[in-house]
C-alpha cells in the first residue's frame, strides 16, 4: 500500500523529467544543427542524418549542450579535479555557499529582530513596515555591483560584500513571516498570559516565539533560496574571480556554454539541497515541539 | 503618554535646549535671531503642553508641537549644511533633538486609534512618509557632516541634482529596460504560465508530475540563465525579455495551479447540481477563487521581472538600459548617476507593484484579508 502511494507520487514526476530530458535532446539537435551544417559545408563533407545527430551532441561550444555533456563536465570538474584547484567546481561552489550561509544567517537574525520590534511597537509597525515591504520592490540586485565595487574601493573585500547582498534579500521574507508568526497566538492564549501577569518578555519567549516557529521555517526556505541568488549575482562584478557567478560570467565571456550550464546545474543542486535541509530541520524541530501534523 | 514617549520627549527637549544654550559657534542659532526665538518658544510651549498633557489643549500641543519644532529644526540644519563646513556641538545637539522629537511625533501619531475614515488613511500614509523623510535627512546630514567620500555614498541632494540633470538618459534607459524588456517579458511569462496551468489542470497526471518540478524550479537561481539567453537572443531587449519570461513563468504556474484547487468540494458540488459544464465552472467559480493566488504570483513576479531584466543587462547590452548604465557608471565611479538610476528603478518597481495591488483590491474585494 505504502509502496503504491510512493509510486503514484514519484511516477508522474519521473515520467515528466524523462520527457523534459527527451525534449532537451531534440532541442539540442535542432539548435546545434545550423552551425554543424555550416561546418560540413566548409569541410565539404557528405553527411548523413545519424552522423549529424551524433555531431550536434558532441560540439565543443554548442548553442545548447546536451544533458550528458553537462553531466560529463560536472563529473570532470568535481570528481577528477582537486578540490583546492581553481578549476574545480566544488571550490567555486564552496565560495558561493559560504557567502550564502553568512548572508542567510545575518539576514535571518536581522529579520527576527525587526519582526520582534514591529510586533511590540506600534510606531515601528506603522513607520517601518511599509518601508520593509517597499524595500523589496527596489531591485536591490541592481545595486549589487555598486556595493561590491564601492566596498572594494574602501578596502572591504571577499565574503562580506557578497554576504551583505544575501542578507538584504533574505531578511525580508523572515521579517514578514515572523511578524505574521509572532501575531499568530490566539487572543485567548494572550489573555491567559495576562491573567498570569506575564511580562512582555515572558509572553514573547513562552507564547509568541514557540507559535511562530512554523512561520520561521517557511520563511527561511524562501530566504535561503534568495540568499543564494544574492551571492551568485554578487560574484558577477568582481571580474569573474571565484564562485558560481564568476563561472557564469567567465563562461559567457568565452562562449563556454557547457561551463555555464554546469555552473547552473551546480547552483540548482545547491538551492535544492539547501531548501531541503531547511525542510528537514523544520520537520525535526516541529516533531520535537510536538507540533508536527 | 507611555513611559517610552516620556523618555523620548525628555531627551528630545534636552537636545534642543542644550543646542540653544551651547551652540558652539557664534554664527549658529544667534541669540535673538528668528530661528532662536522660534526654537525657544517651541520648547517653552512644549513644556507647558507636557505639564497639562491630560487636558485637550495639552494633548493637542504635545502631538503637533514635536512635529513642528522637529521640522523647523530640520530647516535650520539644512541651511547650516549649505552655509558652513564647520559643525560644532550645537549642530549635532540640534540634530539629535530634532530626530528624537520627530520620533516622538511619529510615536504619538501612531498611538491614535484607527478609524475607518479619510483622516486615518492620510495618517497611515503620512507616518511612513515622515519616517522616510527622516531617513533621507539623516543620510544627507551624516554624509555631509562627516565628509563621507562621495564614491562611498553620495548625499541625496546630489543624487536629486544628477537626476534632474540627466532625465533624457534616464528616460531612454527606462524605455529600453522597463517598457520593453520588463513589460513584454512579464506579460508573456505570466500569460503563458497562466494558460499552461489551466491546460495542466485538466490532467491529474501532469499536475502530479509538474507541480513538484515547478516548485523546485521556483526556488532555483533562475537568474543564472541570463548569459544563455543573451547568447541565444542577442544583445537587445529580446534576450532580457526572455530572461523575464523564464523567471516569471514558474511562480505563475505553481500559484495558478494551487489557486485552481482552492475551490471547496461543496462549491464544486453546487456547480454540479446547477448542471454547469467545465467552462462555466472554470469561469464562474474556480478562476475567481484562484484570483488571490494569481495576484500573489503577479506581485512576486513584478519585482522578479525588474531584477531579471536589470541583471541580464550585466551580461551584454546595446549602450542603453538601466543595468548597462549601472554597471558602466560604477566602473567610472559616477556613483550619483548609479543612485539616480536606482531611484528610477525603485519608483518604477513600487509603482508597478502598487498598480497590481490596486487591481487586486478591485477584483478580490470579497476576500477575507481585504474585508476586515
Amino acid at each position: 500500500m505504502k509502496i503504491k502511494a510512493v509510486a503514484s507520487k514519484i511516477g508522474p514526476v519521473v515520467i515528466v523529467v524523462a520527457a523534459i530530458v527527451a525534449l532537451w535532446y531534440v532541442g539540442a539537435v535542432i539548435m546545434n544543427t545550423p552551425w554543424q551544417k555550416d561546418m560540413y559545408q566548409r569541410a565539404k563533407v557528405e553527411w548523413t542524418t545519424s552522423q549529424l545527430i551524433r555531431d550536434t551532441l558532441a560540439q565543443k561550444r554548442p548553442v545548447l549542450p546536451a544533458p550528458h555533456q553537462v553531466l560529463e563536465e560536472i563529473y570532470k570538474t568535481t570528481v577528477l579535479k582537486k578540490i583546492t584547484s581553481k578549476r574545480s567546481l566544488i571550490y567555486h561552489a564552496w565560495v558561493t555557499l559560504s557567502s550564502t550561509m553568512l548572508g542567510f544567517i545575518i539576514g535571518t537574525i536581522l529579520g527576527i529582530v525587526l519582526a520582534i520590534g514591529i510586533v511590540h511597537n506600534r510606531a515601528l509597525d506603522k513607520s517601518l513596515m511599509p518601508w520593509v515591504v517597499s524595500s523589496q520592490t527596489i531591485p536591490i540586485l541592481a545595486i549589487a555591483p555598486m556595493i561590491i565595487v564601492v566596498l572594494n574601493a574602501v578596502g572591504i573585500q571577499g565574503l562580506l560584500p557578497k554576504a551583505f547582498i544575501s542578507t538584504y534579500l533574505s531578511f525580508f521574507p523572515v521579517t514578514v513571516g515572523m511578524v505574521k508568526g509572532l501575531r499568530s497566538p490566539e487572543l485567548s492564549h494572550l489573555d491567559l498570559m495576562r491573567t498570569y501577569s506575564a511580562s512582555q518578555w515572558q509572553v514573547l519567549w513562552k507564547l509568541r516565539w514557540p507559535s511562530s516557529v512554523p512561520y520561521l521555517f517557511t520563511s527561511m526556505k524562501i530566504a535561503i533560496a534568495a540568499a543564494l541568488v544574492g551571492a551568485i549575482v554578487g560574484e558577477l562584478p568582481t571580474g569573474a574571480v571565484e564562485g558560481l557567478g564568476a563561472r557564469l560570467l567567465a563562461g559567457s565571456y568565452y562562449g563556454q556554454t557547457i561551463q555555464i550550464w554546469s555552473a547552473l546545474f551546480m547552483a540548482a543542486f545547491m538551492a535544492g539541497s539547501l531548501v531541503a535541509l531547511v525542510g528537514f530541520a523544520n520537520t525535526y524541530v516541529l516533531k520535537r515541539m510536538g507540533m508536527a501534523t | 503618554m507611555s513611559k517610552f514617549q516620556k523618555i523620548l520627549s525628555n531627551l528630545g527637549l534636552a537636545g534642543v535646549f542644550l543646542a540653544i544654550l551651547f551652540p558652539g559657534n557664534d554664527m549658529f542659532l544667534q541669540r535673538g535671531s528668528v530661528d532662536w526665538m522660534v526654537l525657544v518658544s517651541g520648547v517653552i510651549l512644549m513644556m507647558v503642553g507636557f505639564a497639562i498633557v491630560k487636558s485637550p489643549a495639552g494633548k493637542f500641543l504635545t502631538l503637533w508641537l514635536p512635529g513642528i519644532v522637529s521640522f523647523y529644526a530640520v530647516t535650520i540644519i539644512l541651511a547650516e549644511l549649505d552655509k558652513s563646513t564647520d559643525f560644532r556641538s550645537g549642530f549635532w545637539l540640534l540634530l539629535l533633538g530634532a530626530w528624537l522629537l520627530g520620533w516622538l511625533f511619529v510615536e504619538r501619531l501612531s498611538a491614535i486609534a484607527d478609524t475607518p475614515d479619510i483622516v486615518s488613511l492620510v495618517r497611515n500614509i503620512a507616518i511612513p512618509v515622515i519616517f522616510g523623510l527622516w531617513l533621507l535627512l539623516g543620510w544627507e546630514v551624516v554624509v555631509r557632516g562627516f565628509d563621507v567620500p562621495q564614491v562611498l555614498l553620495p548625499p541625496p541632494s546630489m543624487i536629486a541634482a544628477r537626476f534632474a540633470a540627466s532625465t533624457s538618459i534616464l528616460w531612454a534607459d527606462f524605455k529600453q529596460t522597463f517598457l520593453q524588456a520588463v513589460l513584454i517579458g512579464y506579460f508573456l511569462g505570466c500569460g503563458s504560465g497562466f494558460l499552461i496551468a489551466i491546460v495542466i489542470d485538466r490532467s491529474p497526471f501532469l499536475r502530479r508530475g509538474l507541480l513538484p518540478i515547478g516548485n523546485l524550479v521556483s526556488a532555483l537561481p533562475i537568474i543564472g540563465v541570463a548569459p544563455i539567453m543573451v547568447m541565444w537572443f542577442g544583445f537587445d531587449w529580446q534576450s532580457k525579455a526572455a530572461v523575464v519570461v523564464v523567471m516569471t513563468f514558474f511562480p505563475m504556474l505553481v500559484n495558478t495551479l494551487a489557486g485552481l484547487s482552492a475551490a471547496s468540494n461543496m462549491q464544486l458540488d453546487l456547480m454540479k447540481t446547477y448542471g454547469a459544464n467545465y467552462r462555466q465552472t472554470l469561469f464562474k467559480l474556480r478562476l475567481p477563487e484562484a484570483l488571490p493566488f494569481i495576484f500573489n504570483a503577479l506581485k512576486i513576479n513584478s519585482t522578479l521581472a525588474l531584477i531579471g531584466a536589470i541583471v541580464a543587462e550585466f551580461f551584454g547590452t546595446p549602450i542603453v538600459g538601466m543595468g548597462f548604465r549601472i554597471s558602466t557608471e560604477v566602473g567610472r565611479m559616477n556613483v550619483d548617476m548609479v543612485w539616480a538610476e536606482i531611484a528610477v528603478a525603485a519608483v518604477a518597481g513600487s509603482a508597478f507593484y502598487g498598480v497590481i495591488a490596486l487591481i487586486e483590491r478591485r477584483l478580490t474585494f470579497w476576500h477575507p484579508s481585504l474585508r476586515a
